[in-house]
């Protein structure tokens, strides 16, 4: 018996017939809806490169089931750029040469933006390395990507506050 | 920045596009999530496979309950040995001068180690092949485990690495010994060491009649392709190898291993395409690793503080059914100046996969021991560490006594040094102290790495809009390829990089060697390069030669190109646009070829190292034994620097490798079992953000004439070269105790 679930991704419902409750929300998301940017590294929740925020909120989504998510609200790396235009945390990402491989990157991304918007790090590099530290990069990029969420950040507050 | 150096063709000057720091080209692709790994390909009907692994080190299976995984919903194919379709090549033969692992593809039904394959299942859904395989409930008749230097078979390797010479004496290894007034003999122990790149291994094959299409990551993409049309009794041509991205490498995605092939043979067998992707915990198995060392380091000094011996022995784990063993030793005859060098290597074989090529294989180890001997040596001297390197400073190439293509290391211990403060540096441990009232120490170390190249060939094809098309089947794994490559193949055609379609990363384009041994962009840039030579060579012919050109008569070499231009070398003024030369000719497409290989001659005249110098700052917890790395300064010379944005990002990786092989990294195999303790990344620790709070790297200058006409040597494996030593003898000046086993555990530090 198919399970019906129902999930927003990046803003747009999905309605997924799920005929195997096992499913993890990685799996879901990267075979079913075919957002493939989230990463599989250990499945077991040990690396982060599978981070998606849910509700805002970062998760492991490899450890959480598909089928407990019905009528959450997901946002995934591809759902961060407006268009052509990158999200100040990707730009960031880019210009600090926060990764190598690119495997975790997204993963690393996704924890970035959580942790800016949580508002836990400030811009004390020490407390961001050890924020980002659920986030394993083999390449050992550290120092671009706690960079980039300085600089990021920075953009963020910037812009937030031009708006405000 | 090195830009001025001209280049060998002298049709243009590195530097408009090489040098700079631009950043990825690939960067966009990698932070929206679009860029595609071998995983991520979906196509049509796929299958999913996942494979059963042994949980015993050593036997035979004698039972699999295959009538349990067929009846679970959702599987479609169980393969054991009973009924594995048969394959061209044995799986347990090396071809001949070919650089290949024996693998398991299920050719029997013995077991070698934890983590074989053992069966394949193959499914509609990843869950239903996940739980086909767990059903599968294997039955073993099983052997005792052969684990650890002690319990497992010593024997006299025949080689190192893929090829290595295992035994070298240089000198008269006696007189050595003789004329030596101190001694130093100690002994240090690596241990195993998983690639554990982020991406696990990875495979989605699609059969079309006998033509194969593989997308999986891959170090070297055109051999690889051969390597596994070789099973298939397929010409190499019939195998499309994609592999646009890799998750990284480190040595781990070069050669096939068994469950590529498995899904290979499966989609065949079911003429639908397979994806199988390995779980991390069959990371610790058939992907390879690196093979634990315990190296004997015997120094004789002179009462000035010069060696007159250096005697370096590594013991190193292999498999019970192949050869390849860490080559440690080697590390000690191209570092530090001595009349008599020793090197030698006996293997021991243990119920583990077989170790293969981990960053920096042979020298990381090999450099932990040999850096960690020379500050013994030093305290026994009563010597600063780096005034004792700098008194057996190697002029000349101990090993073979040729001038070295180039050598900045003195640069290299100057800079770093000053930059790191080592001058204040009290010469007796336990001296420091921080505020926390930890304990604090400085180490230093040696970064050596052969400057490798391999072989490759390139294709430009210059365009009549005056853009060109430029490829190479290389392999970018993080490292920057696709940019660094791009940047020195626009420079060879004397275009901006815009005006360049760089492609690559594909089996059907020309052969871009091996991303290996720190030679790729040296490799795989030279063809590149000479294939844009090629084209501005034909086009300086038909500028030359045509009456009508402001060119006419300038000879092939009075021209210089730049940003799509030929202009006459004497008078830069006189210039024509490319593709005012191909209308005036009326060709549409100009096409060269490039090859990229060492020079033979300066191979034969000359000793090639990248060189550098790494000074740590531990911090260690008096009560708890906790080292934490404060700082990490590199200062590194390794030819031109093609990017330096990218290149630094590789030596602070590198680095922090060494951090992470220091402190950090150790796979435990149960000794009665066999089986990986800690096979999952909670369990094997490699470093994280917070483990790395301050690295740099700095970039000594440096020309060299005779690498290669590009004058690039490689970054990719020296930065963890040096830096174990530096963070153990920092660990020791800190603490007073000297750890020579690694990691350094916080036991060995309060005992």
């Amino acid at each position: 018996m198919p399970l019906s679930i129902s999930l927003i991704v990046n803003g747009e419902q999905k309605d997924i017939a799920l005929e195997d409750p096992r499913a993890t929300l990685l799996d879901v998301l990267r075979d079913r809806i075919g957002l493939t940017g989230t990463k599989k590294g250990c499945d077991r929740g040990q690396c982060g490169a599978c981070t998606v925020l849910i509700d805002g909120r970062r998760i492991n989504s490899c450890l959480s089931l598909a089928a407990s998510q019905d009528g959450a609200e997901i946002t995934t790396i591809e759902g961060l750029a407006a268009g052509d235009d990158l999200h100040p945390v990707q730009a960031a990402f880019i210009e600090t040469d926060g990764f190598q491989c690119g495997y975790c990157t997204p993963g690393q991304i996704m924890s970035a933006l959580g942790l800016i918007r949580e508002g836990i790090a400030d811009d004390d590099p020490e407390r961001i390395r050890e924020a980002m530290s659920g986030n394993i990069c083999r390449c050992a990029a550290y120092q671009g990507i706690t960079e980039a969420v300085i600089k990021a950040n920075a953009r963020m507050r910037d812009t937030q506050e031009s708006q405000s | 920045m090195s830009d001025t150096l001209t280049t060998p063709g002298a049709h243009t000057r590195m530097g408009s596009n090489s040098g700079q720091p631009m950043t990825r080209r690939d960067g966009i692709a990698k932070v929206t999530g679009t860029a595609t790994y071998a995983a991520d390909n979906r196509p049509e009907g796929l299958l999913h496979a996942v494979y059963a692994m042994s949980s015993v080190a050593r036997g035979r299976v004698t039972a699999l309950d295959v009538a349990a995984a067929l009846a679970h919903p959702g599987v479609v194919h169980v393969m054991t040995p009973e009924n594995r379709p048969p394959l061209a090549q044995d799986p347990d033969d090396k071809p001949e001068g070919s650089m290949a692992l024996r693998i398991e593809a299920l050719q029997n039904s013995s077991v070698r180690y934890v983590g074989q394959p053992i069966a394949l299942v193959v499914a509609e859904t990843l869950e239903a092949a996940t739980e086909g395989a767990r059903l599968l409930a294997p039955v073993y008749a099983v052997e005792p485990a052969r684990i650890g230097f002690d319990a497992g078979e010593a024997f006299e390797p025949e080689s190192t690495g893929f090829g290595g010479q295992p035994n070298i004496d240089i000198g008269d290894i006696a007189a050595g010994r003789a004329a030596g007034t101190r001694h130093l003999d100690q002994t240090y122990e690596t241990p195993l060491q998983y690639h554990n790149a982020m991406e696990p291994h990875a495979i989605v094959a699609q059969w079309q009649d006998d033509h194969l299409t593989i997308d999986t990551p891959n170090q070297a993409i055109v051999m690889a392709r051969a390597a596994f049309a070789a099973f298939f009794d397929i010409p190499a041509e019939n195998v499309l190898l994609r592999s646009p991205y890799l998750g990284g490498g480190f040595g781990s995605k070069a050669l096939p291993i068994g469950p590529q092939i498995l899904a290979i043979l499966a989609a065949r067998e079911l003429q639908r395409p397979v994806k199988l992707a390995l779980r991390r915990d069959q990371m610790f198995g058939p992907v390879q690793h690196r093979g634990a060392t315990r190296q004997r380091m015997q120094l004789d000094m002179d009462d000035t503080g010069r060696l007159t011996l250096l005697d370096h022995h590594t013991t190193a784990t292999t498999s019970s059914f192949d050869t390849f063993i860490e080559g440690a030793s080697a590390a000690s005859r191209n570092t530090y100046a001595s009349p008599a060098i020793a090197t030698s290597h006996s293997g021991v074989r243990v119920d583990t996969g077989t170790p293969g090529a981990v960053r920096a294989p042979g020298e990381a180890s090999g450099s932990a021991a040999l850096e960690c001997a020379m500050d013994e040596a030093a305290e026994l001297m009563g010597l600063d560490p780096l005034d004792f390197r700098l008194r057996n400073y190697a002029e000349t190439d101990p090993q073979t006594g040729k001038p070295f293509s180039s050598k900045a290391l003195r640069e290299c211990y100057e800079a770093g040094a000053k930059a790191f403060g080592w001058q204040n540096r009290p010469l007796a441990p336990r001296q420091m102290r921080d505020d926390q009232g930890h304990l604090v120490g400085w180490g230093m170390g040696t970064s050596l790495f052969g400057a490798h190249m391999n072989k490759a060939q390139a294709r430009a094809v210059l365009r009549a809009d005056g853009s060109a098309m430029i490829a190479t089947a290389g392999a970018d794994m993080g490292q920057g390829a696709w940019t660094a490559l791009a940047q020195i193949a626009a420079d060879g055609l004397g275009l901006d990089i815009d005006k360049i379609d760089f492609r690559s990363g594909e089996s059907s384009l020309p052969n871009g060697g091996i991303a290996g041994g720190s030679g790729h962009t040296a490799t795989a840039g030279s063809a590149l390069f000479a294939a844009g030579e090629d084209v501005i060579r034909q086009l300086a012919d038909l500028a030359t030669a045509d009456p009508a050109s402001p060119l006419f008569g300038a000879g092939n070499a009075g021209v210089v190109a730049r940003q799509g231009r030929l202009h006459r070398a004497d008078d830069e003024s006189r210039s024509e646009s490319y593709n005012e030369i191909m209308a005036k000719a009326g060709i549409s497409e100009l096409e060269g070829k490039g090859e990229g290989a060492r020079d033979p001659g300066h191979a034969e005249s000359r000793a090639m190292f990248s060189h550098g110098a790494v000074f740590a700052e531990v911090r260690v917890d008096p009560d708890l034994g906790q080292v934490r790395v404060s700082r990490l300064i590199g200062a590194f010379a390794a030819g031109r620097i093609i990017n330096p944005h990218l290149a630094r990002s590789q030596l602070l990786g590198g680095m922090i490798w060494g951090l992470g092989f220091a402190l950090m990294e150790e796979g435990i195999h149960d000794k009665r079992t066999g089986r990986p303790v800690n096979g999952d990344l909670a369990g094997y620790h490699v470093p994280v953000n917070a483990d790395a709070p301050m690295v740099e790297a700095l970039m000594i200058h440096e020309d060299d004439a005779f690498v290669n006409p590009l004058g690039v040597k490689g970054v990719g494996e020296l930065g963890i070269t040096g830096t174990v030593g530096a963070i153990a003898n920092a660990v020791w000046h800190a603490t007073g105790v000297r750890p020579r086993s690694f990691p350094i555990h916080m036991e060995t530090l309060i005992g």
